[in-house]
């Protein structure tokens, strides 16, 4: 018994004892002041900057002080544990910044034309001079163009997926898995080309007398194949997390197999379905320069997206951006928040939708 | 329901992936004595090897649907040659060294030298900027963050992902360009000793304020791969890192990033696939120059992308040849480093259902 209390004597069983020295957060606090102090009167007092330069010399300023002290009290290896965690959260707050610029410059400015007026009348007979004038030709035109490449994408990417999970064996099926991921990838501009070179300038003069023709169907076309390949993966994830006892059992009963594709298991997978299409919806209704491509662009109204040129809302923002017009800024940036809440009611849709998902 | 029996009496029993194919073929375990007339739709009857049921029309119909990703990908080069050919064959001069683009002349004369260079450079510097800061974002969602932050903020990025490029260049050239041309200004006053800060001026529309647009595009990208990857890695190695006495950095270095090194390297190619694709954000904050700079500050830059949303518009038939032509090597290089990408992920196989 005496033993163990000489040896224990010089060692301090007390939690504090075990831990290893923490340095205090009123430490931390001080080197964030004087850090901001010091750049403060370096930047200023030299007059090298403004208060941004001000913001990034305290922050390294921080950083360095943060490193020496907690070097000093805590080691080597914890100090630099501590300089990363606060360069990740920088990250994090570097990344909001933007973002929230976007948000309060989309909302401040594009509120300025947000009425009847925009949203009832085109750009049609509008000069330079005239503040009104409105997308109403471009929201038309969105509406057709993603509705139809919706029409053709959702067919094409299912079967295609349904392929790739149901009856896709071997090589072939692979290399197509393959190719939907590398297309994911194709800019949209090449899109845009592609459709030009084939339907505009090849296959639309036969129908035309012979004159290429520029028309909101070349347009969906184009979307079609960019939404394609996002089709064909979302669904193809989900088609995968059907269980295997589902189809299983519509064997068991008897029933062929692409009945028990179309009853048992795209039923199952639908909401699943429904949400990537809806993000891929939300995708192609931005995209703006396959349409300034093979869609022309229009000032006036035109239904009919089989001729004639159209406008889309994302074409409309590009247009008005390159005006000269001193009301056109206002006219794009509205169009734009059009655009933005339009895209962000669809995608954060598709996001609850998917969160009421049974599958995943 | 008279078509139950059906084509799966070709299918050979026991193949692997069974969870695709479950319909055997009955022979063996149904009475060989089944009635040789035509089928009743009862249990007893053989299936009927049909050529042209619904089941093969179905799955014909499926893999045509499959086909046809490869058959778009081949038309796009193929048509985009067969429209650039013509062009190429009337330039004047050499279109793969040539820096300037007069393709409407009456002698055309075009090259994407400095396109091609322009297209490169921001991405390449976008890519610089954008990188170090969405790792650092996916690490702290994976790691950091508490759960009741981490899934708020990984669904901002996604939406960050989803607003149109167009909106994001609007917002450079009328808000962002401003800040940058202070910081060029700052940057010329105080290093211009270093050439990429040279020049006189004037500053602003510049190959900077494009890559920085570009930056914040691609940021949710390489995010959303690289959170996907950090996430991935096996609670073990995290674990067993952390028992062995190392830092949490220490073990993010030493457990996570190793593991998830390809899914990193292939999100940055993706990432720079988008980048080097992207039009219209471009488009409005370049200055449209057609030469060949390293000065990053000064007005000017031009990419392939922006360069054919820009001259579009008075291109004739030539003109528009040439653009084709520019939009075939930017295909040429978006497929490869997409290829490229791809294959680092379909290596990893954990990672070939996630990584979308």
């Amino acid at each position: 018994m005496s033993l163990l209390q000489k040896e224990l004597s010089d060692v301090v069983m007390t939690p504090s004892g075990l831990r290893s020295k923490r340095l205090p957060v009123a430490v931390n606090l001080v080197i964030a002041v004087a850090a901001i102090v010091v750049a403060a009167a370096l930047v200023l007092g030299l007059s090298i900057g403004g208060w941004p330069l001000v913001a990034v010399v305290a922050g390294i300023l921080y950083l360095v002080g943060l490193f020496v002290a907690a070097t000093r009290v805590e080691g080597r290896r914890s100090a630099r544990n501590k300089i990363m965690q606060a360069l990740i959260y920088a990250a994090c707050i570097l990344a909001v910044l933007p973002l929230a610029s976007v948000v309060w410059t989309l909302i401040s400015k594009g509120a300025g034309r947000l009425d009847g007026n925009f949203f009832g009348s085109s750009m049609n007979n509008i000069g330079a001079r005239d503040p009104l004038g409105g997308a109403y030709h471009a929201i038309i035109g969105t509406l057709e163009q993603v509705g139809l490449a919706t029409l053709m994408a959702v067919p094409l990417g299912v079967l295609g997926a349904i392929y790739l999970v149901e009856y896709g064996r071997g090589r072939f099926a692979l290399t197509v898995r393959f190719f939907v991921d590398v297309m994911t990838g194709i800019p949209s501009i090449v899109a845009g080309l592609f459709i030009l070179a084939f339907w505009v300038l090849i296959v639309s003069p036969w129908f035309n007398n012979g004159t290429p023709r520029f028309s909101g169907f070349a347009a969906s076309l184009a979307l079609t194949v960019l939404m394609l390949p996002t089709i064909v993966r979302s669904t193809e994830e989900m088609l995968r997390l059907v269980p295997g006892p589902l189809r299983e059992g519509a064997y068991a009963l008897g029933v062929p197999q692409w009945k028990t594709i179309l009853k048992i298991v795209l039923p199952t997978a639908l909401p699943g379905i429904v949400t990537g299409v809806m993000l891929a919806v939300a995708r192609a209704a931005g995209e703006t320069a396959p349409v300034l491509l093979v869609a022309g662009g229009a000032a006036a109204i035109n239904f009919d997206p089989f001729a004639g040129n159209q406008s889309s809302l994302a074409l409309f923002v590009y247009q008005q951006a390159g005006d000269a017009s001193r009301y056109a800024p206002d006219r794009a940036w509205t169009a734009a928040l059009t655009l933005v809440a339009l895209v962000l009611i669809l995608t954060i849709a598709a996001k609850l939708l998917a969160r009421r998902n049974r599958l995943s | 329901m008279g078509d139950i029996p059906s084509r799966s009496a070709t299918t050979p029993a026991g193949e692997p992936g069974v969870t695709g194919r479950h319909a055997r073929p009955a022979g063996t375990g149904v009475s060989p004595n089944a009635p040789a007339g035509p089928s009743l739709g009862g249990g007893g009857a053989l299936p009927t090897k049909k050529r042209f049921g619904m089941e093969a029309g179905f799955r014909g119909l499926s893999t045509a649907a499959g086909a046809m990703v490869l058959v778009i990908i081949v038309a796009i080069g193929f048509f985009l040659v067969s429209k650039a050919v013509p062009a190429l064959q009337a330039n004047t001069e050499n279109f793969l060294t040539y820096k300037a683009w007069f393709p409407n002349d009456a002698e055309p004369n075009f090259g994407i030298a400095a396109l091609a260079f322009g297209t490169v450079l921001s991405s390449v510097i976008a890519l610089i900027v954008a990188v170090p800061i969405a790792l650092g974002i996916a690490l702290f969602l994976s790691h950091y963050a508490p759960k009741r932050l981490a899934t708020p903020l990984g669904f901002v990025i996604d939406l960050l992902a989803a607003v149109p490029s167009v909106v994001f260049g609007l917002w450079g050239r009328d808000v962002f360009l401003n800040p940058v041309r202070d910081l060029s200004l700052w940057l010329n006053e105080y290093f211009s000793w270093i050439p990429i800060f040279g020049g006189d001026g004037p500053f602003g529309r510049s190959i900077l304020l494009g890559s920085l647009v570009l930056s914040i595009m691609v940021l949710p990208i390489v995010t959303s791969l690289s959170r996907e990857v950090f996430m991935q890695t096996p609670g073990m190695n995290e674990e067993a890192a952390l028992a062995l006495g190392a830092t949490k950095w220490e073990m993010i270095r030493t457990a996570v990033v190793p593991y998830g090194k390809p899914g990193i390297i292939a999100a940055i190619m993706l990432g720079l696939g988008r980048a080097l694709g992207e039009t219209i954000a471009l488009a409005l904050t370049l200055g449209i120059v057609f030469n060949i700079s390293f000065n990053l500050i000064e007005n000017g830059g031009n990419s392939i992308a922006a360069n054919i949303a820009n001259t579009f518009g008075e291109a004739n038939a030539t003109g528009r040849g040439a653009l084709i032509a520019s939009g075939l090597v930017l295909f040429a290089i978006t497929l490869v480093v997409n290829m490229a990408a791809r294959a680092i992920i379909y290596r990893r196989r954990e990672f070939r259902d996630s990584a979308a």
